[in-house]
């Protein structure tokens, strides 16, 4: 039999992990068709916002995921402009879309809500047993989905060629960029749902700059899981479940400072890229800009 | 390139992006002229305001600076804020904990070398975990930023926290550990001087010294520099740790010449706004001097701007992204990516 605290760890191990794992699936898909994301971060935070906008207007939790996705759609239509249109470089387009999401969503969150208007609170996704909601299925359903797709399916193949060898994929007649495009709006959308789940189930209010990093550590998932689908999966509970522990021990009153026990994730995260970001194979074409016209 | 379209095409990438905010306020229901005119006033409407404005632009000059020279070598070093951090909280032990009372004549001058030191170590660790361990510096200084933030929460509500425990802060700074303000003045200190010689030392490096060529040609082509048997991997370390230098001298400067002690939120944001301010001058160590007072001064000015027309303080990030995104629409040099 679990006793209570094993139970309410696994709980917080589910919800922690839900929005790493949606992310990182989003982003495995754009970097194994060659783009690296380093705007989901952004995408995340502004999916926070349109969830819940849309959340607290409505009243509908479905609007709210679908806002969350859209939102993390249009900042992705806006990054994939910059790199794959105007062919500027990923790491600063990123980093501008990240900083972009955090003004944006600080001004749309302040004309919102107004400083001392009152907390308005989301409506939050229905759980049929602690720590199992539609968002637990979607990342199941999208894990196997994502693995099917890329290993199994022809544009799956395509997909990955265009990740590998763009050029030679080009010859082959895949039109590499609109499969970056898709796959870069794919990913947006994954980002925008992971943001929901901050709002809609983890906490049920929007802060600024909620997403606190959780960005970067799905892009560093993906390297941990390899570029595989389950493994990444694996990694998002373990961050979980690190994450969960954590603040058990702040709830239960450790004596190590709740500072330092923040820390963990991000320590946790630079530990395992130390350990694995040598050892995988990145996508050979991972960043490398295209034209069809060369 | 010219020299006329080097200069022009900053200028039009923040006139574009200034107007394209204005567009997006008008969306929110603001009146962009009104806050235009307010973030102005407030960043030089007059004496007061315009020194505030150049004391905004002493940590941007010098962590831009340091992206600027590492971006130039193909390194991204994002993180600025930690590193900025890191100089912060080391000065301020030394400060508070290793002299205390006792600060005299060289309190003030290893203050600031200590902050510099912490912040070349703190990037060093991004070095080492790119050089030896193939980690992306992208991912390793915005994961550092986090945990320096955290460890400068954690020092003000524990180790370094004033002797009366009323605030999350540390104790105030002696005068002898304190930068001078400049004579005639209210604000602008003497570190600042420091700061506006900097650039035209990187400068100097970057064009006109063998180890700047060195590193441009890293940034160039790691492999045609390995065939010149310059090694992309020391280059790497280097670039990052004088980076980190500039960002933890910047840290020093800000508690020793601006707060005269170290707290939360110190200087948040700084880092990505750092990075607007290379770009925007190009990666020209000289340009990094007009683009920090520019970004200055839409720092100083968003409280104006919030005060008298009513719109978020945070409006002053969209403007710095949409900088960037309008920056690197014309041509720059591509990322080393792993």
């Amino acid at each position: 039999m679990i006793d209570a605290t094993t139970l309410l760890l696994v709980v917080s191990t589910l919800r922690l992990a839900t929005p790493l794992a949606l992310a990182a699936m989003g982003e495995l898909v754009a970097e194994r068709a060659g783009v690296l994301n380093v705007g989901i971060e952004g995408m995340m935070l502004t999916g926070a916002l349109a969830a819940f906008a849309t959340g607290t207007a409505t009243g509908s939790v479905a609007l709210g995921c679908l806002a969350g996705a859209a939102a993390g759609v249009a900042m992705a239509a806006l990054f994939a402009l910059f790199v794959l249109r105007r062919g500027a470089d990923p790491i600063v387009s990123g980093t501008a879309l990240n900083v972009f999401a955090l003004g944006l969503t600080g001004v749309v969150f302040r004309s919102l809500s107004p400083p001392g208007s009152g907390l308005e609170r989301a409506p939050q996704m229905a759980e049929l047993a602690p720590g199992l909601n539609l968002y637990v299925f979607v990342v199941l359903a999208l894990v196997a989905g994502v693995a099917l797709f890329l290993d199994r399916t022809r544009a799956g193949l395509s997909l990955r060629a265009v990740g590998e060898r763009a050029e030679a994929a080009h010859v082959q007649g895949v039109a590499v960029l609109r499969v970056r495009w898709a796959a870069v709006l794919f990913g947006g959308a994954c980002a925008g749902l992971a943001g929901s789940s901050l709002v809609l189930w983890i906490s049920d209010t929007f802060v600024e700059g909620m997403t606190s990093g959780r960005g970067f550590i799905a892009l560093a998932l993906v390297l941990f899981g390899g570029y595989r689908p389950l493994r990444i999966l694996a990694g998002a509970l373990l961050f979980g479940a690190a994450t969960a522990l954590q603040y058990r021990l702040q709830a239960a009153g450790s004596a190590i400072p709740y500072n330092l026990l923040l820390m963990t994730p991000y320590l946790l995260t630079l530990l395992v890229l130390a350990v694995f970001a040598g050892r995988v194979r990145a996508p050979a074409d991972l960043a490398r800009p295209f034209s069809a016209r060369e | 390139m010219n020299h006329a379209r080097a200069l022009a095409q900053p200028v039009v990438a923040a006139v574009v992006a200034l107007a394209a905010s204005a567009v997006l306020l008008a969306a929110i229901g603001a009146d962009p002229l009104a806050a235009f005119a307010a973030l102005a006033s407030g960043a030089f409407g007059d004496g007061v305001a315009l020194e505030n404005t150049i004391v905004r632009m002493g940590p941007l000059l010098l962590v831009g600076l340091g992206v600027a020279l590492s971006f130039r070598c193909g390194i991204w070093n994002i993180g600025g804020e930690g590193q900025l951090y890191m100089g912060a909280l080391a000065a301020t032990a030394l400060v508070t904990r290793g002299f205390g009372a006792d600060a005299g004549a060289v309190s003030l001058p290893l203050a600031l070398a200590v902050g510099t030191g912490a912040g070349a170590l703190w990037a060093g660790i991004a070095a080492a975990l790119r050089v030896r361990r193939g980690v992306s510096e992208v991912l390793s200084t915005i994961l550092l930023n986090f945990i320096a933030v955290l460890a400068v929460a954690w020092a003000v509500h524990g180790p370094l926290q004033e002797a009366t425990l009323s605030y999350p802060q540390s104790d105030a700074f002696p005068e002898a550990a304190r930068l001078a303000v400049l004579p005639g003045l209210r604000r602008v200190h003497a570190g600042l001087l420091l700061a506006a010689v900097l650039p035209i030392a990187v400068w100097l490096l970057i064009f006109r010294s063998a180890a700047g060529l060195r590193l441009r040609a890293v940034g160039l082509s790691p492999d045609a520099a390995r065939y010149a048997r310059v090694s992309p991997e020391r280059e790497t370390t280097r670039v990052l740790v004088i980076s980190g230098a500039l960002a933890g001298l910047a840290g020093a400067l800000e508690v020793c010449g601006v707060t005269g002690r170290l707290f939360e939120n110190l200087a948040s944001g700084y880092g990505f706004t750092a990075v607007a301010v290379a770009l925007l001058a190009r990666l020209n160590p000289l340009g990094v001097l007009p683009a920090a007072f520019f970004f200055a001064a839409l720092a100083s000015g968003s409280g104006a701007m919030q005060r008298v027309a009513a719109v978020p303080s945070v409006a002053v990030q969209v403007i710095e992204a949409l900088v960037i995104f309008f920056s690197v629409s014309f041509a720059l040099p591509k990322s080393r990516a792993t």
